[in-house]
């Protein structure tokens, strides 16, 4: 059973969606008790990070997910909740985060020229930069969709994507059962949902 | 690099797909889901619902419509029509909706932008003009493309965009239905001011218009057509490929 966070950010329909349409048994869950017994954790999110990561430490739930990642359960984080999985971020402020993969997020205008548009929006193609499970259905050069203006930097070791909007942007990420994807997969077609179904078969 | 999107757009009232539409192999041409279903699976970067429906009762048919589409579809969904406050973006978003176009909404009440993108962030907010030129002046036209509110169009879109719209969906009265093209000079005045991703709507006949666009105006981020597309005269399989083979970058799928 896939457990997907519910701590109060943003809509989970479209992802909970997506794994039913994968034939995978899911949970769309605020309990740290229904989390720790699922196989798998999926840690969604969308808005800003300072009031997601407090949202997530308020519920209790950051160290629930931290645990159970730290025994070895895998941990998948969308957009948002790839970013939380980060030491820091940097957007407007500077904020801890849950510290699972070193680095930290930063402004995607930091490192973009200044006529391309943000948020970086729309269909980008992956450039993988290292082999991993999370990509076993699908292939190089693959379109996916993203929505964001904030980017993962100083996690070269991690970096299993990335795509190009001006600059190599970190797409995904992967550290031991720690998986991220800056772009949603539940918004990228057959090619999201067989990223989905990696994960799941993990 | 990101890539030029292709956008169907389909209208609905009371809960089934109303305008022009003709597709061989498709026997309910007018259930919503199965429409979106054909065009997701056929390629389409995103959809667009346009709610026309005017009673309550239509309206309450359209949400449970919206989540089914939502559910079978697993690509970006734009739904517009109708969005007058935060409880109509959150009744849509709450069925699945990525994005909320408003038009007249906005129009009677500009701090709707602002409101909905402090709430839901701006990539959420959609502005959906519809501009004709009235003695060579963009004028933004309300109700449908029925009313002249005599507002000066580029300075108005610029302005929603300062309120907090993340996109916009220009849609010229002018070429709209004529088939000969986008609105080239309109698109390429209203891309210049703004900073967002910027839909082209109305005029789109053939294939070559899409090459035309995105040649002509480098800023111009998606190309966005219902009745071509609606009857099989582009098939957007096709349509990609001719892109890409015309040196723009698009999203091609396996057919």
């Amino acid at each position: 059973m896939i457990a997907v966070v519910d701590y109060g950010v943003g809509n989970l329909f479209s992802l909970a969606s997506s794994l039913s349409a994968i034939g995978a048994e899911t949970v769309v869950t605020g309990d740290a008790d229904v989390i720790r017994s699922a196989d798998k954790i999926l840690l969604p999110g969308v808005g800003a990070f300072e009031d997601a990561a407090k949202k997530l430490r308020e519920s209790g739930l950051a160290d629930v997910v931290c645990e159970e990642a730290k025994k070895g359960k895998p941990l998948l984080g969308i957009c948002l909740g790839m970013q939380l999985l980060f030491e820091k971020s940097y957007e407007f402020g500077e904020f801890e985060g849950l510290g699972l993969i070193r680095g930290a997020v930063r402004p995607i205008e930091d490192v973009i020229p200044a006529d391309l548009k943000i948020p970086h929006i729309g269909w980008n193609a992956l450039r993988f930069q290292k082999k991993s499970a999370l990509f076993r259905h699908i292939q190089d050069g693959d379109f996916v969709y993203f929505v964001h203006s904030f980017y993962a930097a100083d996690c070269e070791e991690s970096v299993i994507a990335t795509s190009e909007y001006g600059a190599e942007l970190t797409a995904a990420v992967a550290s031991g059962n720690v998986y991220g994807c800056q772009f949603h997969p539940e918004k990228s077609g057959p090619v999201g949902l067989a990223i989905l179904r990696a994960f799941v078969e993990m | 690099m990101i890539t030029k999107r292709i956008i169907p757009c389909l209208d609905v009232k009371d809960g089934r797909v109303v305008k022009g539409v003709n597709f061989l192999g498709l026997a309910d041409v007018s259930s919503p889901v199965k429409l979106a279903k054909f065009y997701s699976d056929g390629g389409a970067d995103e959809l667009v619902f346009y709610d026309i429906t005017a009673s309550a009762e239509g309206r309450a048919l359209f949400t449970d419509i919206l989540t089914e589409v939502a559910r079978t579809i697993f690509i970006p969904l734009t739904v517009g029509g109708g969005i007058n406050s935060v409880a109509d973006f959150d009744r849509v978003l709450k069925c699945g909706a990525d994005k909320v176009s408003v038009n007249s909404g906005a129009i009677r009440n500009p701090a709707l932008i602002t409101e909905a993108a402090k709430k839901y962030g701006s990539q959420c907010v959609v502005i959906s003009a519809d501009v004709k030129r009235v003695d060579g002046v963009f004028r933004v036209f309300a109700k449908g493309g029925r009313e002249n509110t005599g507002m000066e169009a580029i300075s108005w879109i610029r302005h929603c965009v300062d309120l907090g719209a993340g996109e916009v969906v220009l849609n010229s009265i002018d070429t709209d239905g004529v088939k000969k093209g986008f609105d080239l000079e309109m698109l390429d005045r209203v891309s210049s001011v703004v900073n967002v991703p910027v839909i082209a709507s109305g005029g789109a006949g053939c294939m070559e218009d899409f090459t035309e666009l995105f040649r002509t105006l480098p800023r111009v981020d998606a190309g966005l057509a219902a009745s071509i597309f609606h009857f099989g005269e582009v098939d957007i399989c096709d349509l990609k490929e001719k892109l890409a083979r015309d040196g723009i970058n698009v999203r091609r799928t396996a057919r």
